[in-house]
């Protein structure tokens, strides 16, 4: 990257855990462990990692919902809203949802749950969009959701219909279309394609790269599906046990991955022509509730040392825009 | 015998609506297939393509409305309990459901030895278990009294094969495997088929949706759409060179854990799915890049080229050509 890019989206040292007390036992999820980001505006940011290491919690935290019982432990998150960076940590809940849908966005997995399964298409765009807009009338707000289907190619009469008519891919389109309706500046996605059919995934996909291209803005892009990723991502952060361990430009990771878990994520993938034995990832993923000292990626590790047991290496530089945790890098770097 | 199981002209239709406005779908049509020995053949398409019918059909779930199923050559009927002792186990998508989570993991094991009686004493019944438990990486100590939320998804899966394992079934059907777990221990469980191909000689008919673990793991694979077999050959044939436009449509839609090769055309997406159930001629017309005014009145056939079956129109002058070869002679 030639020019430095403009930083809409940062988080400082962010800790969001679960806290549950059941009969008098404390239990602490640490689902959200130290993470520092820096996401630019204009690029689509990948999250990678296994299931349960802390993905859907990051992002519920980055859209600034945190409610029990998830706490912020610590840590600041910052959204630049016209030039001024603004701590959303310290918002109003007022102040909060004035952001929500013009400002940032959250697209779910599940798009069934997003309609109301008695309303037609366009009720609920008329109460998602009403409810933000102040002062417009019904006739202006159906306008502006018949622009946003046509723009995007869907079939017109998709806001006539009830939400179960429509097929699983054409709900998750529309559900993508809603959460674009007000050109917001931040796009968040969980897995929004992952329960899809790898054509209809791929119509999907192909759709939200339209809307980033068209809107310049960003979207966090949050799934377990590595050829995803490589499809779309510009920058990836591999998620594991509630830390970042590495983040670098999708084709820097999938060409020289440095930590070894991300090694193995990549490995592990089969790929057509090619037939070699693949491995999975030795082991299984941590609990939360229960991580290991140290570097939690240790024990399941194949070059683990006695440092690794102890202490959680920070972040090292590989190059300009390629981090990674791991004392391997530190060490070489430090005997090397 | 060279095949262990055998499908015929498999047909199963659903009618649906009232009794005024009944429609009519054909969910599996007229398909034919066979798995030979130690071979792990896969069913692969997208939801609704009718490849889950299928698999409830060979277990004996649904009935079939028309079409033969033959195992080691004698013919199947649904009554005959006896199939499934003689070698047919399944394992299912999501391995959360198959246990209750009530019960612990293992009583599903002895209760498995007591009703096939495979064992006669606890002990036997204990060693047979664990047997079956270390082919999966796993053993009786580390399972035995744990209910099913104390184990992972990939974990309970590899619990679910060691348990269809028990009988000393000759062939697994596994109607979507992975698709439950996560993506980094996929592998585990795909290599475990391999493994049971090479070193046990057990068949496995594989149903995904995942092309790319199907190209690393069968022999053979089947690409349906719409309740037909559009084409069938091995993995080579059908994955690296695909002939029906489907198939390649399919293979271009995974997306590649490799930045270099991102999708630089766009698709069109299906209409109502239902509609595609209804289409007169081929159903895939209504997508198909090469489609042509024949593809959308008449029903392709089944060609033949270099042991690949292709269900297309693009391809008939082969068959005229082989047709005035079998004249001839």
């Amino acid at each position: 990257m030639a020019e430095k890019k403009a930083v809409i989206l940062r988080t400082e040292n962010l800790q969001a855990f679960y806290v549950l007390e059941m009969q008098g036992t404390k239990k602490v999820v640490r689902a959200v462990n130290g993470v520092n980001l820096e996401i630019y505006e204009n690029e689509i940011y990948g999250i990678a990692g296994e299931s349960g290491c802390g993905k859907t919690t990051l992002l519920k935290t980055l859209f600034n919902e945190i409610t029990p019982p998830l706490r912020l432990i610590d840590g600041k998150i910052y959204y630049r809203i016209n030039s001024d960076e603004v701590d959303v940590t310290s918002l109003s809940a007022e102040e909060n949802r004035k952001l929500r849908m013009e400002y940032i966005s959250y697209i779910p997995q599940g798009s069934m749950s997003v309609f109301n399964p008695v309303l037609k298409i366009k009720g609920t765009f008329e109460d998602f969009i009403g409810s933000h807009v102040n002062g417009r009338s019904r006739e202006e707000i159906l306008k502006l959701a018949h622009k946003r289907i046509l723009d995007l190619g869907l079939p017109q009469n998709v806001l006539d219909v009830y939400p179960h008519q429509l097929s699983g891919g054409m709900r998750q389109r529309v559900t993508i279309a809603l959460a674009a309706s007000l050109n917001p500046r931040i796009m968040i996605g969980d897995e929004p394609t992952t329960a899809l059919d790898v054509v209809v995934q791929r119509g999907v996909i192909q759709m939200l790269k339209e809307i980033q291209q068209n809107l310049k803005n960003t979207i966090i892009l949050v799934t377990h599906d590595m050829g995803v990723h490589a499809n779309v991502a510009d920058r990836i952060g591999i998620m594991y046990a509630g830390k970042i361990v590495e983040e670098a430009p999708t084709e820097k990771i999938f060409a020289e991955p440095v930590h070894p878990y991300t090694q193995f994520l990549i490995n592990s993938l089969p790929k057509f022509g090619d037939k070699t034995m693949r491995d999975s990832v030795p082991g299984s993923p941590p609990s939360l509730a229960d991580v290991p000292t140290g570097c939690p990626f240790h024990p399941r590790c194949p070059h683990v040392k006695d440092i690794c047991r102890q202490k959680m290496p920070d972040f090292s530089q590989v190059d300009e825009n390629h981090k990674v945790a791991c004392w391997l890098v530190e060490e070489g770097e430090r005997h090397g | 015998m060279d095949k262990l199981l055998e499908v015929n002209n498999l047909t199963k239709r659903y009618s649906q609506g009232s009794l005024i406005a009944r429609i009519t779908l054909t969910a599996v049509d007229n398909i034919s297939f066979y798995i030979k020995p130690a071979e792990i053949f896969t069913l692969a398409g997208e939801s609704g393509c009718g490849k889950t019918t299928t698999a409830k059909i060979i277990l004996g779930f649904e009935e079939a409305t028309s079409g033969a199923i033959y195992h080691n050559g004698k013919l199947h009927t649904r009554k005959e309990k006896a199939w499934i002792t003689e070698g047919v186990q399944a394992i299912f998508q999501d391995p959360f459901s198959t246990f209750n989570p009530l019960r612990t993991v293992d009583s599903y094991f002895h209760e498995t030895v007591r009703n096939y009686r495979l064992a006669s004493t606890k002990q036997e019944a204990i060693d047979r278990i664990d047997q079956k438990l270390r082919l999966v990486g796993l053993t009786y100590q580390e399972f035995a009294g744990k209910y099913p939320n104390e184990f992972s998804g990939g974990q309970l899966q590899r619990i679910s094969i060691a348990r269809a394992l028990l009988t000393d079934p000759k062939l697994i059907i596994a109607d979507e495997p992975v698709s439950m777990v996560d993506a980094s221990l996929r592998m585990s469980i795909v290599n475990l088929f391999k493994q049971l191909r090479d070193e046990l000689g057990v068949s496995i008919l594989y149903i995904t949706h995942d092309l790319a673990t199907a190209y690393y793991v069968s022999d053979r694979i089947a690409i349906m759409f719409r309740g037909n077999i559009v084409e069938m050959g091995t993995v080579e044939q059908v994955l690296m060179n695909p002939r029906h436009p489907y198939s390649r449509l399919l293979r271009d839609s995974i997306p590649q854990a490799d930045p270099t090769k991102r999708w630089t055309t766009t698709v069109t997406l299906a209409e109502l799915e239902q509609q595609e159930y209804l289409r007169q001629g081929c159903r895939f017309a209504g997508r198909c890049p090469d489609v042509m005014d024949i593809c959308k009145g008449v029903v392709p056939v089944d060609i033949h080229i270099d042991d690949v079956l292709v269900k297309c129109h693009k391809y008939s002058d082969t068959l005229v050509a082989e047709q005035a070869v079998a004249s001839d002679s």
